[in-house]
């Protein structure tokens, strides 16, 4: 039994920290926020330049055959960075044409992908909770409707729609009756859209498993990434107030010595720490095809966003009335925690999809 | 990461639940009353033949004398969780002065006490806290003079358990009076039969007496049942502390508190319907689901460095407080989800699981306070997890 990151994994987990540092600063962060698409674009390139897009693509479609607990290590320094790029939507992607689509469709896809040609955005968002104003449709003239907070759209050429069936769709980003436009959100530094559709022409995933099996894998894995990214940046968070903690003084001594101070900190680390084992745990669950592998992934969603949401909230108020400055950019962390609290499903929410697997609903 | 067990260790979980499952009809219950009842002694001692109590205690000393491994311990302690045995002893005797025995005692002390000690032959009790001295254990005040051939103690101590029950105790006092606080203490072992030892129970909010005070008054104990040199009981009592937080917050036995709160909530119903169909409770079940898988991941995790002899770092320093917390809070749960049945205590045919909920809820916020209060535990984690500065010490560091 061995339960921790191989060495390999150890080495990658240490090359994206470090180019997610070099390309994404703070001062990228801000210009992201700004719309600036040049600190996107550089940390998207740096990624790549990882492998994150062959990743997960088994080893006999050109792909690293890599698993989650991998794409779970980048996501976590993605979200450690609040980076304006990300590995969640590309990841949904590849496992959802796994599931989803026939092996055809898998070879001429997957390849498009390893290559770079094809960026896929994902609009699922409806499977783990669909508003009255919204929903595919799916019939002889094609895909209509409406999807809110599509992932991964800033830069796609093509994408995975799911429909009211559960069954998946590939339109062009591009198209004919596609029309993709940015939401205004809280965290800016990532681009989530909306996609409309009238009559689009799609290419349906038509695999042999039942439909809504590729749709739920995009979701289970778009939620354990989430909460890969929420580890990161609930991380980044703590380790900054620790910092600010043995820097500011008052009454003549740093405030990390009293123990209000001293209390709060330690309150985020214990329960930030055991997080990290449950993330792990869940990414490698799913890699295995273990029983409680998706309860797992729900969980961990749920309860990432339950500590980031604590630690969001501790974390800035031990940097005082500077936590809640623009000066320190702690808010595009705090933001960025909260979205991903919301984002495929709420704690509400995810915990009743987990009580469901087990059959307790 | 490869969470299989190895031929060797599933061979070994494979032998520990055949081991179980074959004397199933040997196990005592809660019938079985009182600390040495036959039919727990012969348990323990079944276990202990079988490798599965007192595993990596040589046999010399009445262990089974397997090397340790830590793996091992962990296959034992989720066998006991999944089958519901009961479990090898494990008081304070066994978990936190045998250890300490095996480490720092005389070869006289470990040939004539640990061996009784690992078949609940002997019980001990721990003579540590004080009224004056809780979290800051070093101000202890109980003071013991060399008359003679004898020390001679005079003072009191509280929060003991199984006093009244036991035969031996771990005592912790002050030899050197002028000595820095940390450096005037020693280590002694003596019979709790002794002339001058008087026990006074105290009950607590359970209604039970599960701890008692013990006041000394000229309490002779030959010079020679010492453990360590004279004026170093304090690093002789920080051995022993580390093998109590070992003690709490283990988490196959979360689990398994949870999967009968589990059943409970699938059991129970309330205007015909079963509490898990109660959105909100059921809400806060899944909640308190996530945090277990998280304690359970973090064991594992906990375990592997321990394989490495990898230093203990944050996921250990976490274990104590996070641990007893979720205990506390699974029993709250099914205090909230029993409602008003949840009041009763004692005999009644409506009281639910033998009132092991409403027990439970009253006495894991002793557990939260004791072996290191939480708000102690957030001073370690937060000093020695996190660097930040130390809490004043007032005198002797």
């Amino acid at each position: 039994m061995d339960f921790a990151l191989s060495d390999d994994q150890i080495a990658m987990q240490a090359s994206a920290k470090r180019v997610l540092e070099r390309c994404a600063p703070l001062e990228a962060v801000r210009k992201a926020a700004a719309r600036d698409r040049g600190p996107v674009n550089a940390a998207a390139g740096e990624l790549a330049a990882l492998g994150v897009r062959e990743m997960l693509v088994a080893t006999d479609l050109g792909g690293l055959g890599l698993g989650l607990l991998d794409a779970a290590i980048v996501q976590e320094q993605c979200g450690a960075a609040a980076a304006p790029a990300d590995i969640i939507a590309p990841s949904m992607a590849v496992e959802g044409l796994m599931a989803a689509g026939s092996r055809d469709q898998q070879a001429a896809w997957l390849a498009r992908v390893v290559s770079g040609e094809v960026r896929l955005a994902c609009a699922v968002a409806e499977r783990a909770g669909a508003r009255d104003d919204a929903g595919v449709r799916s019939s002889a003239s094609g895909l209509s409707g409406a999807s809110v907070f599509v992932l991964g759209a800033a830069d796609a050429t093509h994408v995975m729609v799911a429909d009211q069936d559960g069954r998946v769709h590939i339109v062009a980003a591009e198209g004919p009756g596609v029309g993709l436009r940015a939401l205004p959100a809280i965290d800016e530094v990532r681009v989530f859209s909306r996609i409309d559709l009238d009559n689009a022409r799609s290419e349906a995933l038509v695999g042999e498993n039942s439909p809504g099996r590729g749709v739920d894998r995009m979701v289970t894995v778009g939620r354990l990434l989430l909460a890969a990214d929420t580890l990161g940046a609930a991380q980044t968070m703590l380790d900054r107030a620790v910092a600010y903690a043995q820097e500011r003084k008052q009454f003549g001594r740093v405030i990390g010595s009293f123990q209000a101070v001293k209390h709060m900190c330690a309150e985020m680390a214990a329960e930030l720490e055991p997080c990290r084992s449950l993330v792990w745990h869940a990414a490698h669950a799913l890699d295995e095809g273990a029983d409680e592998a998706e309860v797992m992934a729900c969980l961990a969603k749920a309860h990432l966003a339950e500590v980031g949401t604590f630690i969001a909230r501790t974390a800035t108020e031990v940097h005082g009335g500077m936590g809640f400055t623009d000066l320190l950019g702690l808010h595009f962390w705090f933001k960025r925690i909260g979205a991903n609290r919301q984002l495929l499903g709420g704690p509400e929410r995810v915990r009743h999809d987990a009580a469901r697997l087990q059959g307790w609903v | 990461m490869d969470l299989r067990l190895s031929a060797r260790h599933a061979a070994f979980r494979d032998h520990v639940l055949a081991v179980l499952d074959s004397n199933r009809d040997k196990a005592p219950t809660s019938e079985h009353r009182g600390l040495k009842h036959p039919r727990r002694l012969a348990w323990q001692r079944l276990l202990i033949e079988n490798g599965i109590a007192a595993r990596t205690v040589p046999e010399a000393y009445g262990g089974f004398g397997a090397p340790p491994d830590i793996l091992e311990a962990r296959i034992i302690a989720e066998a006991f969780a999944s089958t519901g045995l009961p479990r090898p002893l494990a008081n304070q005797g066994i978990s936190m002065l045998v250890p300490t025995l095996l480490e720092l005692g005389t070869e006289e002390q470990k040939q004539t006490l640990v061996r009784p000690t690992l078949h609940g032959e002997m019980v001990w009790c721990q003579g540590y806290s004080e009224p004056g001295s809780g979290s800051d254990l070093a101000s202890l005040a109980t003071r013991a003079h060399i008359d003679g051939d004898d020390y001679v103690i005079n003072g009191q101590k509280i929060w003991t358990s199984t006093a009244r029950e036991a035969d031996m105790i771990f005592c912790l006092v002050r030899t050197e009076a002028d000595a820095p606080k940390h450096k005037g203490i020693s280590y002694l072992l003596f019979s709790m039969a002794t002339p001058g030892i008087e026990i006074r129970p105290l009950v607590d909010m359970t209604g039970a007496a599960n701890f008692n005070e013990v006041f000394f008054t000229d309490v002779r104990v030959p010079r020679r049942q010492i453990m360590g040199a004279p004026g170093e009981g304090w690093a002789v009592a920080n051995a022993t502390l580390k093998h109590e937080r070992g003690m709490l917050g283990d988490p196959s036995a979360t689990k398994a508190r949870f999967m009968r709160l589990v059943a409970l909530m699938r059991r129970e119903t309330v205007d015909g319907m079963a509490l898990m169909h109660n959105p909100l409770l059921r809400d806060r079940l899944l909640a308190l689901q996530a945090r277990v898988f998280a304690m359970q991941a973090n064991g594992l995790r906990v375990t592997t460095r321990q394989l490495r002899n990898e230093p203990a770092g944050m996921p250990e320093l976490v274990v104590k407080l996070q641990g007893c917390e979720l205990n506390h809070e699974i029993a709250r749960l099914a205090i909230d989800a029993l409602g008003e049945l949840g009041l009763l205590y004692g005999d009644h045919p409506q009281l639910r699981d033998a009132g092991e909920w409403q027990q439970m809820y009253m006495y894991d916020l002793g557990l939260i306070i004791g072996g290191g209060t939480a708000q102690i535990q957030k001073n370690i984690i937060s000093e020695r997890g996190l660097g930040l500065p130390r809490e004043p010490r007032a005198s002797g560091g």
